[in-house]
């Protein structure tokens, strides 16, 4: 293509440009102003006479017209035009020189509004923080990065988006032309095939090669991310359509019109078959992936198992059911006659126990009853690839209906509804009656089980979990993050009912996702004034703790409960297990995987990165009065820290 | 199989001497050496990682049974790793941890039942 373009001013514009440039160059240092006031005291010598060439230069008429490297319309401004139409509230990146052209665009000619500029510490953290901001806002937030060390840093966190189905919408920046690079540093930061590096876990990618492709690409792009299974795509920007001008050909470039494509619902036949199954069990049980992906999905969800009076088991990949409701957690896959497994994608899992044999493998043992029938609905089934072994292990299942579950659940409701006749309804009713009952004692059970260690010291996690919803339940709360590594407390103790209240975990469990998905979620939820509550595993704040710097200085209210551990446990526990099963002493399991001597002080990091902060804290006595007080900072509109010593699980 | 079985009655033998006692000091030394609160907890108190073991109803010989061959994910601890009277030194300890309230006796979980 045609490069190195110059735009032609007018002599007297370029003139008055260099005469400003030089005052700026004349803005001397102190010690430069003292030079200049010595030689003002030096006695005067006569001028010499001006040279033929001076007084030429000073006295021929200026040429019309001369050539310079500035621009008024770099191709970058139209890449903005194209990035507004999308929608976006942010745009996180950690500054680099491989898409300079549109940051510089981003925040002059688009005024850094829609989207906004957040300042990130590492591309993971920028990526982990759109993660987070999609699972509370539903649409997705871009991501800057430099196509090749910018990318290396980001891609576990875009691999943990792909594994959990969120749409994270990358702009890479990308040298392509050898001759355009400044430096040996952007050779080194230059590829040729940007986005082949997270290619295995990504939906979709472009390196367009002109700005109308650019334009067609970007839409692609935003349209093939929201299609379910939503994913992560990748879009390379060249730097050099960035900078050069936009030619005047160019200048009427249309951006292509936006439309979502309508998520897949189910096959009709196999719905009614579906129905049919479901509305002759006698004990149906309803497993719940990933199933509800807007606020509606909870209330479809809940529509769906009142009608069948069926009990949920949620695997907490997302906000699905309410935990408070009768048939929560009421039954078991062990006892039903039919699963059906809605946006699970580790069915296997669900269906199966596992029991590791030595290091010998694992004995894997089918749960369900003999006989019982298998229903899937997952979107999972339109579309995989084959490198990265997310898609888990493969379940012989009865009827698989390759769909999204939330657009196929109005259909499912209607056809079992056609089918339920009224002494059938009457039987629906008196099990969903003992199926509340189950639910009752449940949570009586889980109220029992965490007064044990109420008193410990390190902190109990039930005692924690029960702290904080003492301060957030007559609040408007989120919880931004992970239920995994604190036995599930808040998931047995809160009450979950709105689709803001959960977030779901890693995906791909690749930590260091949760400090930044937290502030992502959080910064979500500020312009709703919801209180988000994050509690921080210790080891996965260590990835990339600049996100705390990124929450002060963006003022994303949240409050970060540390669940100081004090290890990389569920590694810690692995060296256990594998010493036991060589018959070796367990004692020395901490190395490696221990996060102390010297202990990290939280509290202390917190401030250090301008954020509000209280503890060590080990008594629990003590934790109740440190979280009102931070939440009376976050409800100034700032992040929080209370640094809490734990117990591990 | 003499020398088996010669081992088997003598470990039997051992195990029941050893049932009625145990130094609940050394357990509790040997609970954190050998990262037992790793899964169970500091206070026995179990999570997602582990079973509740404070107030364990087993006796010491039930122990030792069930962590020679335990379920679920938990390994198996040989007699190489924690010997029979060290175990009944654990079971010691975990007689001594304190047993919960109940939940109506704590105001933060009172208010959660309904």
């Amino acid at each position: 293509m045609a490069r190195s373009k110059k735009i032609s001013v007018d002599r007297r514009g370029f003139l008055k440009g260099a005469a400003a440039g030089a005052a700026a160059l004349v803005a001397k240092p102190e010690a430069a102003k003292a030079q200049e006031a010595a030689e003002v005291h030096r006695p005067a010598t006569p001028n010499p006479l001006p040279g033929a060439k001076q007084t030429a230069a000073e006295t021929a008429p200026p040429p019309p017209r001369v050539d310079v490297w500035t621009t008024d319309r770099p191709g970058s401004d139209f890449m903005v035009d194209v990035i507004k139409t999308l929608g976006f509230e942010y745009v996180a990146a950690n500054p680099g020189s491989a898409f300079r052209g549109i940051h510089e665009s981003l925040i002059n000619y688009g005024g850094n509004k829609a989207p906004e500029l957040l300042t990130c510490c590492h591309e993971e953290s920028s990526v982990a923080m759109a993660h987070g901001y999609f699972k509370i806002e539903g649409k997705p937030m871009m991501v800057m990065a430099h196509g090749t060390v910018g990318l290396q840093h980001a891609s576990m966190a875009i691999y943990n988006a792909y594994a959990d189905r969120v749409p994270i919408y990358l702009l890479l920046g990308n040298i392509q032309d050898g001759a355009w690079r400044r430096s040996d540093v952007e050779w080194a930061h230059s590829v040729q095939d940007a986005a082949s590096m997270v290619r295995d876990y990504t939906k979709w990618d472009d390196s367009p090669v002109s700005l109308g492709g650019f334009a067609e690409s970007a839409i692609r792009a935003y349209k093939i991310a929201m299609t379910p299974p939503m994913e992560p795509v990748v879009i390379v920007a060249d730097a050099v359509l960035q900078e050069e001008p936009l030619p005047e050909a160019d200048r009427r470039l249309q951006i292509p019109k936006l439309t979502l494509a309508t998520p897949p619902a189910g096959d009709y036949g196999a719905v009614k078959q579906a129905a049919k199954m479901l509305v002759e069990a006698e004990n149906p049980v309803i497993v719940a992936g990933r199933v509800a992906r807007t606020p509606a999905g909870i209330d479809l969800l809940i529509q769906l198992a009142e009608t069948l009076q069926a009990p949920v088991i949620d695997r907490h990949f997302r906000m699905n059911f309410p935990t408070a409701h009768p048939l929560y957690g009421a039954g078991s896959i062990g006892s039903a006659d039919v699963v059906l497994g809605l946006e699970v994608p580790d069915m296997w899992f669900a269906t199966h126990s596992q029991t590791p044999v030595n290091r010998m493998g694992m004995e894997s043992k089918r749960i369900t009853k003999p006989g019982a029938k298998v229903i899937t609905v997952f979107a999972g089934d339109l579309y995989g690839k084959s490198n990265y072994q997310d898609f888990g292990r493969y379940d012989e299942v009865d009827l698989a209906i390759a769909a999204d579950a939330q657009a196929t659940l109005p259909l499912l409701i209607d056809e079992c509804r056609k089918l339920i006749t009224s002494d059938r309804k009457a039987a629906l009713q008196q099990r969903g009656v003992k199926l509340a009952e189950v639910s009752r004692k449940n949570r009586e059970r889980d109220i029992e089980q965490a007064a044990w260690g109420w008193d410990a010291s390190p902190v109990s996690t039930a005692r924690m979990a029960a702290e904080l919803w003492n301060q957030i339940k007559t609040e408007d709360w989120s919880l931004v993050s992970d239920l995994t590594f604190v036995s599930n407390w808040p998931g047995r103790l809160w009450d979950f009912d709105k689709s803001y209240h959960f977030i779901g975990g890693h995906g791909a469990y690749g930590v260091g996702y949760g400090a930044p998905a937290a502030v992502g979620a959080a910064l979500a939820n500020k312009k709703h004034g919801r209180i988000s509550v994050n509690i921080q595993c210790d080891g996965d704040l260590n990835y990339a703790p600049g996100v705390l710097w990124t929450a002060a200085h963006h003022r994303i209210p949240m409050l970060n409960i540390m669940h100081n551990n004090r290890a990389y446990h569920q590694e810690l526990m692995y060296v256990e297990d594998m010493a036991a099963r060589a018959r070796r002493g367990v004692e020395r399991a901490w190395i490696g995987t221990a996060i102390t001597d010297p202990n990290i002080d939280y509290a202390m990091m917190a401030k250090a990165y301008g954020m509000f902060s209280e503890g060590p804290i080990d008594n629990p006595n003590d934790l109740g009065p440190a979280i009102k007080r931070a939440i009376e900072v976050v409800k100034k509109g700032e992040p929080a820290m209370i640094d809490v010593v734990t117990q591990p699980r | 199989m003499k020398q088996f079985l010669f081992a088997a009655v003598f470990s039997t033998a051992t195990l029941l001497a050893q049932t009625s006692a145990g130094d609940a000091a050394n357990g509790k030394k040997l609970f954190l050496r050998d990262g037992c609160f790793q899964c169970h907890g500091y206070a026995g108190q179990g999570g997602a990682a582990g079973a509740r073991i404070a107030a364990i109803g087993l006796n010491a010989q039930g122990l030792i049974r069930y962590v020679r061959a335990p379920g679920g994910a938990m390994p198996a601890f040989t007699d190489k790793v924690i010997s029979d009277r060290e175990l009944t030194d654990v079971w010691a300890y975990l007689q001594t941890m304190p047993k919960a309230k109940p939940a109506k006796d704590i105001p933060l979980l009172q208010q959660l039942q309904k």
